[in-house]
């Protein structure tokens, strides 16, 4: 695997930007409202298809990438809100999620033959495990409506650890979560840096500062940074770009974790 | 007494019938969001292809089984073809072509099939079983309606339930673009949902087709009475159709059988019961709030 790289011509949303998530590592997209992060993030599932520029996948380049190709490459993203089903319990949310995994053919599993019940059991189990994993395995039986919302976005989370991709794409995941329960998704994004790598577009400076491998800063859809954490922050562009003058980061970072980050319009 | 038993397993086996007819309609809103109004006419068509058999000499159960069969294949095709362009679009589209679909197959059938009143034979015995020196309405062919609807009502259970398909069709009903992103192939579960409801509306079909007569348009009362039934249920409910008929079914047999004149005042009731639900339970009587706000 090496990574994506999306590079943009023209001059509408994205300008020439280019990023690489490199194998095992936390990759972080940041900017100020309106930079483009999240159109970037939908050129990566498919969902806006790029002008021009090119999408390298393992080698391979994705020419027409369609959302529903995304987990058969091996990606799986979250959505800014939680998107789960709201008629389906906790654990059938999370089976969908692991739906890639089955071995049993389409008929098979329509006619319930054996062979896709032994199936229909394994992927029960994965889902349960992809729950405990994030200790959600006692809501397994609620409905999504039920529960809070920071448990809402763990199951989220289980949906889409459960494919075990080799990239996660992670779209504000600590919206609407409290200091405590962003530390515990910081700790839970490196724990899975071993068997993937990660894609993380964030309001939050201090949880992509301390998760982050590389991070990359978009303005006004034009990549104005690149680099390691402290490299970043250290860059007076990004100073600039955040509150058009020259103030320290630490004091900009801390009032946007401040900031709902719920909102945010790419 | 006997009045009552009679008009009451009546009012039950026309009330399976609606109520899988309604599961049909139910269906196919779930995954798409489409009344089907042509539901009738497709069922229509599949019951001729079914008696066309019957009078070349096959046996009811071969036919049964081509009639269902085609019902799949007829609904698939209509999805793929006729329903796909129009889905997600404005919910006006869907519903003129649906009813454009509904006149188009009627139109088909009385050219192919004609027009005149043809008997439908019954597979059972139309003569009421004896219990205790009376015979009640309730017949052996009576007994196959409810055995089928509650045979498929289970198979249809299972599937949604137990089943990956039937899961990942549940995900790509309440939402297609996150099944997307999770790998569900939600083009494939909507041609699935549109071939089931049809099979299920094809049963409804030669169910109340079974000792009667059959013309082009001989669905367009159930279309009438299985719409009320989904509506009772809230269209959203699988269950609330099944309920819904039932409770339709009924009540239907029940004016039929004790007002004055009660068999003229059927299909009106049938509307006086949808309007009264529509004004009091708008939702159908099986909507939950969350239901309706996903």
């Amino acid at each position: 695997m090496t990574g994506i790289n999306v590079a943009f011509g023209g001059v509408l949303a994205l300008t020439d930007v280019s990023l690489t998530v490199e194998p095992g590592q936390v990759h972080g997209l940041i900017g100020p409202n309106g930079a483009g992060k999240t159109t970037l993030f939908n050129v990566a599932c498919g969902l806006v298809r790029p002008t021009s520029g090119r999408i390298v996948w393992r080698d391979r380049e994705l020419t027409r990438l369609r959302p529903s190709q995304l987990t058969s490459l091996g990606i799986a993203r979250t959505l800014q809100g939680v998107g789960l089903f709201a008629g389906m319990t906790v654990l059938e949310n999370v089976m969908v999620g692991a739906h890639r995994h089955a071995k049993a053919g389409f008929l098979s599993a329509l006619l319930a033959l054996p062979m896709s019940d032994k199936d229909e059991k394994r992927l029960r189990e994965r889902a349960m495990q992809a729950l405990t994993e994030l200790g959600a395995e006692s809501y397994a039986g609620r409905y999504p409506g039920s529960l809070p919302y920071p448990v809402q976005k763990r199951v989220a989370l289980a949906r889409a650890l459960v494919a075990e991709p080799d990239l996660l794409l992670l779209d504000e995941p600590a919206s609407g979560l409290s200091e405590d329960e962003m530390h515990e998704l910081g700790e839970l994004i490196r724990s899975v840096v071993g068997r993937m790598s990660v894609l993380l577009v964030e309001h939050h400076m201090d949880l992509v500062m301390r998760v982050c491998d590389r991070i990359t800063v978009l303005d006004s859809g034009k990549q104005i940074a690149a680099g390691t954490p402290a490299e970043v922050q250290a860059d007076p562009a990004v100073t600039e770009a955040y509150l058009g003058d020259a103030v320290d980061v630490e004091a900009d970072a801390a009032e946007l974790t401040h900031t709902d980050g719920g909102r945010h319009h790419g | 007494m006997q009045q009552f038993v009679n008009v009451t397993l009546t009012g039950l086996t026309q009330g399976l019938i609606y109520a899988a007819f309604a599961l049909a309609l139910v269906l196919i809103w779930r995954s798409t969001r489409i009344v089907n109004f042509a539901q009738g006419s497709m069922a229509a068509a599949t019951t001729f292809i079914a008696l066309a058999l019957i009078q070349a000499g096959y046996s009811y159960w071969l036919a049964l089984v081509v009639s269902l069969a085609s019902g799949f294949v007829l609904g698939a095709i209509i999805e793929r073809v006729i329903i796909r362009p129009v889905e997600g679009g404005n919910e006006l589209n869907a519903v003129i072509v649906a009813l454009g679909l509904f006149v188009a197959l009627q139109a088909l059938i009385a050219i192919i099939f004609g027009s005149s009143f043809q008997s439908f034979p019954a597979p059972f015995g139309l003569e009421g079983f004896q219990i205790g020196g009376n015979r009640v309405a309730f017949t052996p062919n009576s007994l196959y309606i409810f055995g089928a609807v509650v045979v498929t009502m289970l198979l249809l259970v299972a599937l949604f339930r137990f089943t990956r398909v039937g899961l990942a069709m549940r995900a790509s009903a309440f939402s297609q673009e996150v099944s997307r992103l999770l790998g569900v192939k939600v083009g494939g579960m909507l041609t699935l949902g549109w071939g089931l409801a049809a099979v299920v509306g094809s049963l409804s079909g030669l169910l109340i087709a079974g000792g009667g007569f059959v013309y082009p348009a001989y669905m367009d009362s159930l279309i009438v009475f299985g719409f009320v039934a989904a509506i009772i249920g809230g269209l959203d409910s699988p269950i609330g159709a099944i309920v819904g008929g039932l409770i339709l079914g009924l009540a239907l047999s029940y004016i039929s059988g004790y007002a004055p004149r009660g068999s003229a005042l059927v299909t009106i009731s049938a509307l006086v019961i949808l309007m009264v639900v529509l004004l009091v339970r708008p939702g159908g009587l099986f909507s939950s709030t969350t239901a309706r706000r996903a």
